[in-house]
């Protein structure tokens, strides 16, 4: 499904990623683990089509499809989904207006008519009640005035309204408390499903008690040096990174 | 640049009064000589430090001194359909009022006026002479100078104690010539205690030929009153659209003005709220976008001479290619106003490196009790809300429109008249997608 294949990315000159290769097939969980500043939210970044990041080479595909060569809204509505490490505040764009674009161009891609307001408020009133939305964000503008465990929830209901085939969760886990951490690890299970596939990118190994990965990979200084099963965070947990230098 | 203008006045002064109404004509020789002293203001005057009228006075315009008609009934050739809009319509042509009839608008409430300043001037002098003037007269500008020696009419309304007006009032001011012409044009309304109106005025240009409008308005708002005053300018490049217009307001009353500029040439908005009782609100707001070579000036005065009364200000530009705006915020608090809460914020955005904003909030606090504010910004689209926007599939296009539609949505949000938002916010949609034309009739009927 994804692959990437010895990439190298660098944002303002610098060098981030140097030689990263990863293959995410359908159904996988993959978590990407590493210390602070190793890159995986820079890999994140760049598989959605960041324009901050510069690709100075190697490749990315999606389907077949190179991914280098698509905008980052082409990405999205081939199926590829972003959680945000730092979702955006957008005043005066209600979530409401934000969603029905976003879907409406999603089906204009995929060369479906638009979906009429009735059908659509259903449709969203059927993925508030899955993971549990609040009203009461629904009807605010974008993001403004969330508490940080409401902007990652918020995230992970766009990801269940848009249904995508790759979900990039980016430190999706970080400053929620415990009982945020459970609800959004609800819901991300609550939307698994055999084609669809899932990167976390995760410090600590505490959300992988929730949402249980098929892979493991550690990233350190822009590469991944050590990959296996879900026990490997744990290794890492008790261990730390040190040892893998 | 003003002796063409001097001349023309020596020349044609007995014809200018001959085609207006004596309440007019008294004043006309005292602005002219006030004109003829100060001449037109360049940009080395403070106020109008970014509006250059050379360019636009020196041409050589037609100005209908005669009062000729216009060949054309506007009534016919502007179909409003969107009734609960349009409520009770008129039209100034140039700078004539064009006849309303019973046919067009219906009965009025009882003892409401509308009609032509000429005509009330005629029918109704005591009422005219009490207003007309008495907000102009102190003022020592040039534009309003020029206008009172050349205006021969223009819209009168006038609702009185406790009628509260049931439909919007729309006034349609059309410029229609196949020659370039200037139309100078003067609105009196009055709106009496415990009473209450709604306008919307629509400045629209119908040819291709240059077109400069000089209007001057008085309005009278009296204690607990109410009234709304909403501009639609959508013009076109070679039309510049010079507009005044003064507000008294006594005790208790509520004003509300709003603004919205889609196409112009050159457009200057001298606005000034006087607060002349105590407790007064008035909300005074605009949005303009602006794009190519168009050029908006708002200079807004708000004098709080009482106390406790309220007032905010919102102005938001969108300024895309050459376009170049400016915004004075002129805010003066009496010694006497305590209690005086001012409220002032000016924000923009530059689409483009070549578009250039220029902003100058001036607060002037003689009371020791007050809240005042101001701010202004300058920016650009937020690039990572633009981002992350893309990242749920929507567009580069889309995404840009809809963060510059949600950066002007709270002016629209502040129009009174739930169908003329709506309205509004489509045509803005429609502005901003490069999609709405110079006009062509009336666009808020379309």
């Amino acid at each position: 499904m994804l692959e990437i294949k010895n990439l190298y990315a660098s944002i303002d000159g610098k060098e981030i990623l140097k030689g990263v290769t990863l293959s995410v097939k359908p159904g996988e969980i993959h978590a990407i683990m590493g210390p602070n500043g190793s890159g995986k939210s820079t890999l994140a970044s760049v598989v959605v089509g960041n324009p901050a990041f510069e690709i100075t080479s190697g490749s990315i595909t999606f389907e077949g499809k190179n991914l280098l060569e698509k905008d980052p809204e082409e990405r999205a509505n081939e199926g590829i989904f972003l959680s945000f490490q730092y979702p955006v505040e957008i005043p005066g764009v209600s979530m409401v207006n934000f969603m029905r674009t976003a879907i409406n161009e999603q089906r204009k891609y995929r060369e479906l008519p638009p979906m009429s307001a009735s059908d659509f408020l259903r449709y969203m009133r059927e993925k508030k009640a899955l993971i549990d939305m609040d009203n009461k964000l629904t009807s605010r503008s974008v993001n403004e005035g969330f508490s940080g465990g409401e902007k990652k929830k918020n995230e992970i209901f766009q990801m269940a309204m848009l249904e995508p085939k790759l979900a990039i969760l980016d430190e999706t886990d970080s400053g929620l408390d415990i009982d945020a951490l459970r609800v959004v690890a609800h819901g991300v299970n609550k939307l698994k499903s055999p084609e669809k596939s899932t990167i976390l990118i995760t410090h600590y190994q505490r959300l992988l008690e929730y949402i249980v990965p098929d892979y493991v990979h550690v990233l350190h200084d822009g590469k991944i040096v050590k990959s296996g099963t879900k026990e490997l965070a744990l290794e890492l947990e008790a261990k730390g990174y040190d040892w893998l230098k | 640049m003003e002796k063409q203008y001097i001349e023309l006045y020596k020349a044609h002064h007995q014809l200018i009064k001959q085609n207006s109404a004596s309440i007019i004509n008294e004043l006309r020789d005292a602005a002219f000589a006030k004109f003829e002293s100060m001449g037109f203001p360049s940009t080395k005057h403070e106020d109008y430090k970014y509006t250059d009228l050379k360019p636009v006075f020196s041409a050589d315009y037609g100005l209908n001194f005669k009062r000729l008609d216009f060949p054309v009934n506007p009534y016919q050739t502007f179909q409003c359909d969107v009734p609960e809009i349009h409520g009770y319509q008129y039209f100034v042509v140039n700078d004539g009022f064009y006849p309303s009839k019973e046919e067009h608008n219906g009965n009025l409430p009882e003892g409401v006026i509308i009609c032509g300043l000429k005509e009330a001037s005629e029918k109704h002098p005591e009422l005219v002479a009490q207003y007309y003037g008495k907000l102009t007269t102190p003022q020592n500008d040039a534009l309003i100078a020029f206008n009172e020696t050349f205006a021969q009419d223009g819209f009168f309304m006038y609702v009185p104690e406790n009628i509260q007006l049931d439909k919007p009032v729309q006034l349609i001011n059309i410029m229609r010539s196949d020659v370039d012409m200037m139309a100078n044009s003067r609105n009196l309304i009055i709106i009496e205690r415990g009473a209450k109106a709604q306008l919307l005025v629509c400045d629209h240009a119908m040819d291709d030929v240059n077109f400069v409008a000089n209007r001057v308005s008085e309005v009278f708002v009296g204690e607990n009153a109410v009234y709304e005053d909403y501009k639609l300018e959508n013009t076109h490049a070679k039309t510049a659209n010079l507009a005044t217009v003064l507000i008294d307001q006594q005790e208790s009353s509520d004003t509300l003005t709003n603004i919205i500029t889609l196409n112009n040439g050159i457009s200057r908005n001298n606005i000034e709220v006087a607060m002349n009782g105590e407790k007064c609100e008035s909300e005074l707001c605009g949005m303009m976008v602006g794009g190519n070579q168009q050029k908006i000036d708002n200079h807004t005065t708000i004098l709080h001479n009482k106390a406790n009364c309220h007032s905010n200000e919102l102005f938001k530009y969108v300024l895309d290619d050459v376009s170049v705006g400016a915004f004075t915020g002129r805010i003066f608090v009496e010694k006497d106003a305590q209690q005086t809460r001012a409220y002032q914020l000016n924000r923009n955005i530059l689409l483009n490196k070549k578009a250039k904003v220029r902003t100058r909030p001036q607060l002037e606090i003689y009371a020791d009790d007050v809240k005042c504010s101001h701010g202004a910004t300058i920016g650009q689209i937020d690039e990572q809300a633009l981002f992350y926007m893309r990242a749920r599939g929507i567009s580069l296009p889309e995404a840009r429109l809809l963060l510059m539609y949600a950066f002007t949505a709270d002016v629209i949000e502040n129009i009174r008249i739930p169908t003329l938002a709506d309205r509004m916010k489509m045509l803005v949609e429609k502005r901003l997608r490069g999609e709405l034309g110079m006009h062509e009739g009336c666009t808020l009927c379309k």
